[in-house]
Parts: C-alpha cells; structure tokens; sequence
C-alpha cells in the first residue's frame, strides 16, 4: 500500500510541474495563487485587480448608467450577484480608483412559496440575507414573489425610455457631475444606514396564507419543470420591474455570469426563444422602456466568481429553487445546464464560444413597433414572433396537429388553403386537443375534457394569439391558466378588445402602424 | 383495449406520431407525412413545373424516403418535375459500395435514373486512400467538403436545375446548435434555410424537402412502408463534436418533443447584428468554385494532399493559400507543421 502511494504521489508531483508556471503572469513577481484558463495564472493582488478592472470596463464601455442614477441590484443570493453586489461596493468605496457614480439598491426575490418552503425556513434565509445587505449600506427591499398576484396591469406596458440621450450627452452629464456634486457620494454610507426607508424594508412583510396558496396553485397547474421554470421567469422579472419602477429606478442589474448565459442562450434556442436571444442574453435589455435591464457581470466565468468570492470572503447563501435535487432530465434548463457544464470540463472554450455567438447576435431593438404594445408578447413582452412566412417551423407544426385530428382529406386540404400565415390563431381551436390543455374555445373539450368548461370559454380571453412562440410552449404545459394572476388575464382582456375595435375600424385606418 | 386512430377514428391506431404525440393507424400516418412535405414544398415554393429536380441519394434512410416522396407526390400533386437520383461514391469499402447497392435497387425500384460520381474520378483519391494519410481525425473534413462539390459537379452532369438532399429536421436542429458551439454566425444565419439562393455558376441549389419531417418519423415511414434502406454508420470514426450536440438534441426531445421545431424556429428568427464581419463570397483562383478565400476548401486539401500535407487545409491557413497559387515551396518549419501527426 505504501509503496502504491508513493508512486502515485511522485507521479502526480512530476506530471503538475511543466504545465503551469508559479510566477503571476501579471506582474511576474509574486506565485500565482489561481490560474483562471490554461496559461493564465494570476497572484493574489493582480487577481483582485483583474477582477475588479473588468466590471468597471464593462460600465465605462456601455456608458448607460448616467451619473446620480438609481440602480436596483437584483441579488439571488447566489455567487455570482453577490460577487456583482461587492463589486459596486467596491466601485463606490473612498478608496476606488475610480468611483462609480450611481445609487445603489438591493432586492431579492424570495421565491420560497413557489418550492413550498416553510415560513420560517423562507425567514431564517431572508435573515442571513438581511445580515449581508445591511453590511453594505445601501437600500433594499425583500420581495416575496407572492406580490406577483397583486401586480398592475401596468407592468406589462412599456414605459417611455427615459434615458433616450445620445452618447455625447453622457459626457456633458459626467462633466456637469464632476464640477457640481462630488459631495453626494460623501454623505450617503451613514445617511442611509439611518434612514427609516430601508429600515421599513427590511423585514419579510407579512404575507397571507390565501397569497401562498394561490401562488402555489399557479405553480401547480404547470404540468412540466420546463415551463414551471419559464413562468417562474416571467413572473419573477415582472416584480423585479414592478419593484424598479415603483421605488424609483430607472436601471435593473442583473447578476448573469458568461457561464450562466451560455447555458441561457442554449436554452433559450431549445425553448424556440430565438427572437429574444439578444434581449434575453445582451449586455442590456431595453424590453421595458423605462427601466433598463443590465447584465454587468456577462465577461465573467463562474469559475473566476468562485474563485473571487472564496479568496476575498465575499458571501454568499445558499437557496434552494424548483430545479434543486433535480435530475439532468427534469427539464430543458437543468438539461442544458448539463450539457454546457459537461462539455465545458472536455473542451474549455465551449463558453467562451457559445457567448461570443451571443455578442454577434443583433442587440438594436426593432424600433418600428416598440410603440405599441399589442405587438408584444403578453408574458415576455418581447416583440411577437408568430406573424411568420407560411413556410416556417410555426406554421408547419399548426399543419402536422391538423393532419394528425381531422377527418376526411378533402376537408383538410381546403382549411389549410385557406390558413393565412398572419393568423395563427385561427387555426388555433382546431390545432389544440383538449388534452394539452391551451386551447379554450376548444369544441370537444366542452363535453368531457374537463380541462375548461363552457363558461370559462366566455371569460377567459384566448391567450395563445397573445403570446410569443415560446410562451405559448408554455401555457400549453398548463392544465389551465385561470390561475395566472390579475393583472395578466386582465390586460389580455385589454388587449383582446382594442383588437377587436381596430378590427371594427380597420378600413378606415390609413397606416398600419398606430401609437 | 386498443386506441383508435385519432384522424380517421375508425381504425386502430399502430402508433404515436413522435412530432405531435396522436396516435394514428398507418394509413393515416402516411398521409399526414406525405402531405406535410407537400405542404413545405409548395409553402416554400422549391419547384417549378418542368424542373429536373437531382435528389442526392445516399441509400440511408433520409434520402429514401426523399426518393419515395418525391416521386409520389410529383405524380399525385402533378408537379410536372424530372426526377433522378445522384450519388457520390466516397470511396468507402464496406460502406459505401454497400448503400450504394441499395441505391442501385432504389434505381429499380422507382424507376429514377441513375447518376454516380466517384471522389476517386473527380479527384483522384478514395476516402480509403485519404484515410491512410490523415488518419481517422479531421478525415471527415475532406469527405465533407469534397462531397459538397461532388454533387455540384454531378448535378452539372446530370444538367438539373436543383437538387434536393434528405437533411431531416433533426439534422438542422443539430446544425443550429452546432454553428452556436462554434460561433459560426455566417453558417448559424443560414443553416435553417430551406433551399439555398442561386450563389453563382458552378453551384445548383439545394433545398431540404423533408426540413420540418422528424427523422423518428422518417424511420417509421420506412418501416411501416417497408423500404429498402441501409442502415450503417461510416466506418470512419463519426464526428466526436457534432455527436454531443446530436446526443443533447436527443435528450431536449425525450423531454420535450417540440424542441426540435422550437429550435428550428429559434434560428429561422435570430437576427444578426449589423457590423459583424461575413465572409465575403468569391470564386477560388484554381477551379472557379465559390469559395470566401483565394483557394476554395477543396483545393486546398487536395494540395495537402497531393504533397503529402495532408493537414493543409485542417484548421486556418489563410496566409499560405497565395504560396501555393504561385507555387512558392513551403519552409521547413511550415511543412512540419502540416506533416500529419502521429498519435
């Protein structure tokens, strides 16, 4: 036994030598205490400097957060948005090289009532949290997703762009900063540890037992982990932007790493969110109109964040989700995230590949009809992707579910003539089964469906020719959508009737374009 | 009990359509996987009457059910098309002289004309010779791109206006993700084309008839029409990278079945941003071929291989391309570079 070991260990020691070097790469001076690639080894000082380095380029280089901004941090808990809550921590301290100029603030989402957690675990991880952001200074504000049931229709209308200047009004706004109020920044570290509004934050509200289950009702009427997960999405940004907007932020940070976007972009392509992939992955994300969506932490590696927060003691807590102790084939998102890890561990420029794919992709949002929200997905609130050419994955699949239902040949040959590409959902009663669940005004599920009932039918507006591909992938996972919240039946209600009025009007329009 | 069929109600189902889960008996199977390619056909408006359409055979199962198809619907839907079948013999012994008996049966079978080219006549090496060079990796690079020219050349032969290959949508879904993995954004904007734009002379279109057709689905029809098909893999190693993407595309649809759809519609809309440097399409010095550099792919590795180099056209070596046009011997430093490497 002891002869084995001492082979082993010689071999091992011989095997480690030639292929790294000890020096920091950097500076060439102090050992290298992590190498972050194949030949990239760094000491401990030019580490951190790196680091650092590297989320100031990535504001300098954007230049959209103007000075004296308000920037809500989204933090999870997780590595990477606490490493991105300790980087503008440090942006912000006396001692940075060069400060960063905006207002911070936190918040979390806690998502406890969705994976039916307990009260008081949800308290005792809202607690450790609390400890962390106190630590910090700045605002925050802890969110059960419960308040999703209660949100205004509101959040699903964009809002005027607020920061529409050009990239020389930056300067002049920087310049102006500079020479007036350097003395903002001196005050707010203690200023805000005393203030009673985020001392009024600070606790989980209360939230009823009605909110928990409802919420838990929702969840439960998805039947797959993918689309739970996709919901869970969806919602959770709608508070995050309700949040924003209501306390008064105009920029949301977002805390994706280069490895978690990958796994994203992976995704979004496997859940047919191609469209939204440079929205959905970009360094910002101007969906919202008045509240900015920003992915600050996009340049770096999970391996690098872990790294970081390990040696700099940054801290993190652990909070389990829906896809926790969940197999690889549980849902496309754990799926994907398999698949880019693994392939990862064999061949390390796989991230690196999949998001320099990402960087090429069109991030200039299609202006033409930013403007109205009708053409907008009634979830994601991306622009609709479902008015395609007829020869299209879309249209195709709506023919394969109508050659695989109806009857006599004949029949089909003349309705699928007479199918226009520009209305999906005309086609859409006859291409949903009841079994799926989606289709509302579904004729045979009337009788013994059992999924929707007749009235329902009246009363629940057709959601699918309101949504993107993908989030009609979704709703189609669900055994109903009365459980959707309020304020998304609601404005599909909206929705649905101004379309019938400019349906009524139609003739008389002259553009096609309305504001 | 057994389950009826869900389009025709009567009969008793045999199966579950893999792309939409009914259960459907065979007749009506056969009918709903027919008229979709019909339907992409004419939706996508790949033929004109008259046309003589080649239909790259490989004697798999994509190419022929294609075969099949195609010459059904052109009778059933009077397209008025030409048809014939054109193959590429790679060279392969115990591979491809076996599927292309039966493509030769096929030939019989559907009474299609016959056009076979060989890497052997046009290019004077067989993949067995190749493979003796290069080894198994990187060879399927050289059968890759020779095969892509072949065609070309043979669709000139044959005097077709189009070809038509068996690429199933599991095959383009596949592609999606593999141009993502290698940030091939030139390739990733076009792969979910369904037929490719006239690019220029020497180049005869292609089109993927069977683009939205699940390759389960493919298999089923086959199966329950009984048609004569070879089912091997290449002898030559298969590509190890594409297998990853192929197997996580495997995995998506057991989770969910619409993802290879999904995905497809996930490239048929991506947009790409404005400023991105694109290849920009020319013709090659040599042989006049469309090729993005001064030497097209081909020639390239033919020039490795003819002077022993075979790992010439392995990886980027743009900077040699005007030596060798001006025939300029390499140095020593470049041709040990490009000797193949033992392993």
């Amino acid at each position: 036994m002891c002869q084995v070991d001492e082979v082993y260990s010689d071999h091992l020691e011989r095997a480690a030598v030639p292929s790294v070097s000890k020096k920091c790469l950097k500076c060439k001076e102090a050992a290298a205490a992590v190498v972050i690639r194949a030949g990239h080894s760094y000491c401990r000082g030019c580490f951190r400097e790196y680091f650092i380095h590297k989320f100031r380029a990535m504001l300098g280089k954007n230049r959209i957060i103007f000075p004296a901004e308000k920037v809500l941090l989204a933090v999870s808990g997780g590595p990477s948005s606490c490493s991105m809550l300790s980087l503008v921590q440090e942006g912000l301290s006396q001692s940075a090289h060069k400060k960063l100029r905006f207002l911070p603030g936190i918040v979390y989402i806690d998502e406890g009532g969705a994976i039916s957690q307990s009260m008081e675990e949800r308290q005792r991880i809202v607690a450790e949290l609390q400890a962390v952001f106190k630590g910090t200074g700045f605002p925050f504000h802890i969110v059960p997703l419960e308040q999703v049931l209660d949100l205004p229709s509101s959040v699903l209308v964009t809002g005027p762009p607020t920061s529409d200047q050009p990239a020389s009004a930056y300067k002049a706004a920087v310049d102006h900063f500079i020479q007036n109020n350097s003395s903002i920044f001196s005050a707010p570290p203690d200023q805000e540890e005393t203030s009673p509004p985020s001392q009024k934050e600070t606790s989980l509200p209360d939230i009823q037992e009605s909110r928990v289950h409802l919420l838990q009702q929702l969840i439960g009427s998805v039947k797959t982990l993918t689309a739970k997960a996709d919901l869970l999405n969806i919602l959770r940004q709608h508070l995050l932007v309700h949040t924003a907007r209501a306390e008064g932020y105009s920029k949301l940070m977002l805390g994706d790493s280069c490895t978690r976007l990958a796994v994203k972009l992976l995704t979004s392509v496997s859940l047919g969110r191609g469209a939204q992939l440079p929205q959905d992955t970009g360094f910002s994300d101007p969906r919202y109109g008045d509240i900015t969506l920003m992915r600050p932490m996009r340049d770096y590696s999970s391996k690098e964040i872990a790294f970081y927060n390990h040696m700099f003691k940054v801290p993190s807590v652990f909070i389990p989700s829906l896809e926790t102790k969940t197999t690889d084939k549980a849902s496309i998102q754990r799926l994907t995230e398999g698949f880019v890890t693994k392939l990862q561990a064999d061949f390390p420029h796989t991230v690196s590949a999949i998001y320099r794919t990402s960087e090429k992709l069109q991030t200039a949002f299609r202006s033409s009809s930013t403007a109205d929200s009708s053409g907008r997905c009634l979830f994601c609130m991306c622009i609709l992707d479902t008015a395609v050419e007829s020869a299209s994955a879309f249209n195709m699949t709506l023919i394969s579910e109508q050659l695989s239902q109806t009857k006599a040949a004949g029949n089909t040959k003349a309705e699928l003539q007479q199918q226009s590409p520009a209305e999906p959902e005309s086609s859409a009663p006859a291409g949903q089964c009841c079994s799926s669940g989606g289709g509302e005004d579904c004729g045979r599920a009337a009788g013994g469906g059992g999924c929707c009932s007749t009235d329902k039918a009246t009363e629940t507006p057709n959601l699918r020719s309101l949504l993107c591909y993908s989030c009609q992938l979704t709703i189609k996972d669900m055994s109903s959508v009365d459980h959707l919240p309020l304020y998304i039946l609601s404005e599909a209600q909206r929705r649905q009737r101004r379309s019938q009025m400019r349906e009524e009007i139609s003739e008389f329009l002259l553009d096609g374009e309305d504001d | 009990m057994p389950v009826l069929c869900s389009s025709c109600s009567h009969k008793r189902a045999v199966l579950k359509r893999p792309k939409t889960a009914h259960s459907l008996c065979k007749e009506c199977f056969f009918w709903a996987f027919e008229e979709e390619v019909h339907q992409t056909i004419v939706a996508a408006k790949l033929f004109k009457q008259g046309e003589r359409v080649g239909i790259a055979a490989s004697g798999g199962k994509d190419s022929t059910v294609l075969a099949h198809v195609m010459k059904l619907l052109n009778e059933r839907y009077n397209y008025g098309l030409e048809l014939m079948l054109l193959s590429v013999d790679e060279g392969i012994t115990g591979y491809r002289d076996d599927s292309l008996e039966t493509v030769k049966r096929n030939q019989e079978q559907y009474e299609l004309p016959l056009k076979i080219v060989s890497y052997e006549e046009l290019y004077g090496w067989t993949m067995d010779a190749i493979v003796k060079q290069v080894g198994l990796k990187n060879n399927c690079t050289f059968c890759g791109v020779f095969r892509r020219q072949a065609l070309d050349r043979g669709a000139i032969m044959l005097k077709v206006d189009k070809i038509c290959t068996g690429h199933n949508a599991d095959d383009v879904a596949e592609t999606v993700f593999m141009n993502i993995l290698r940030g091939d954004i030139a390739r990733l904007r076009r792969c979910t084309d369904i037929s490719t734009t006239s690019e220029g002379e020497g180049v005869v279109p292609r089109c993927k008839p069977l683009k939205y057709a699940y390759e389960k689905e493919i298999v089923l029809y086959a199966y329950f029409k009984k048609l004569d098909y070879f089912s091997t893999e290449c002898i030559y190693s298969p590509n190890a990278y594409r297998g990853h993407a192929r197997t996580f595309l495997k995995d998506l649809e057991s989770v969910r079945p619409s993802s290879i759809m999904d995905v497809i519609h996930s490239g048929e809309n991506l947009s790409v941003r404005e400023g991105v440097k694109m290849p920009v399409q020319g013709t090659c010095d040599r042989c006049g071929y469309i090729s993005s550099q001064a030497l097209c792919k081909s020639c390239v590795l033919l020039e490795g291989l003819n002077r022993g180099l075979p790992r010439l056209g392995i990886g980027k070596h743009h900077r040699l391309h005007n030596k060798i046009l001006s025939q300029q011997p390499l140095t020593e430093k470049e041709e040990k570079k490009l000797k193949s490497v033992d392993f």
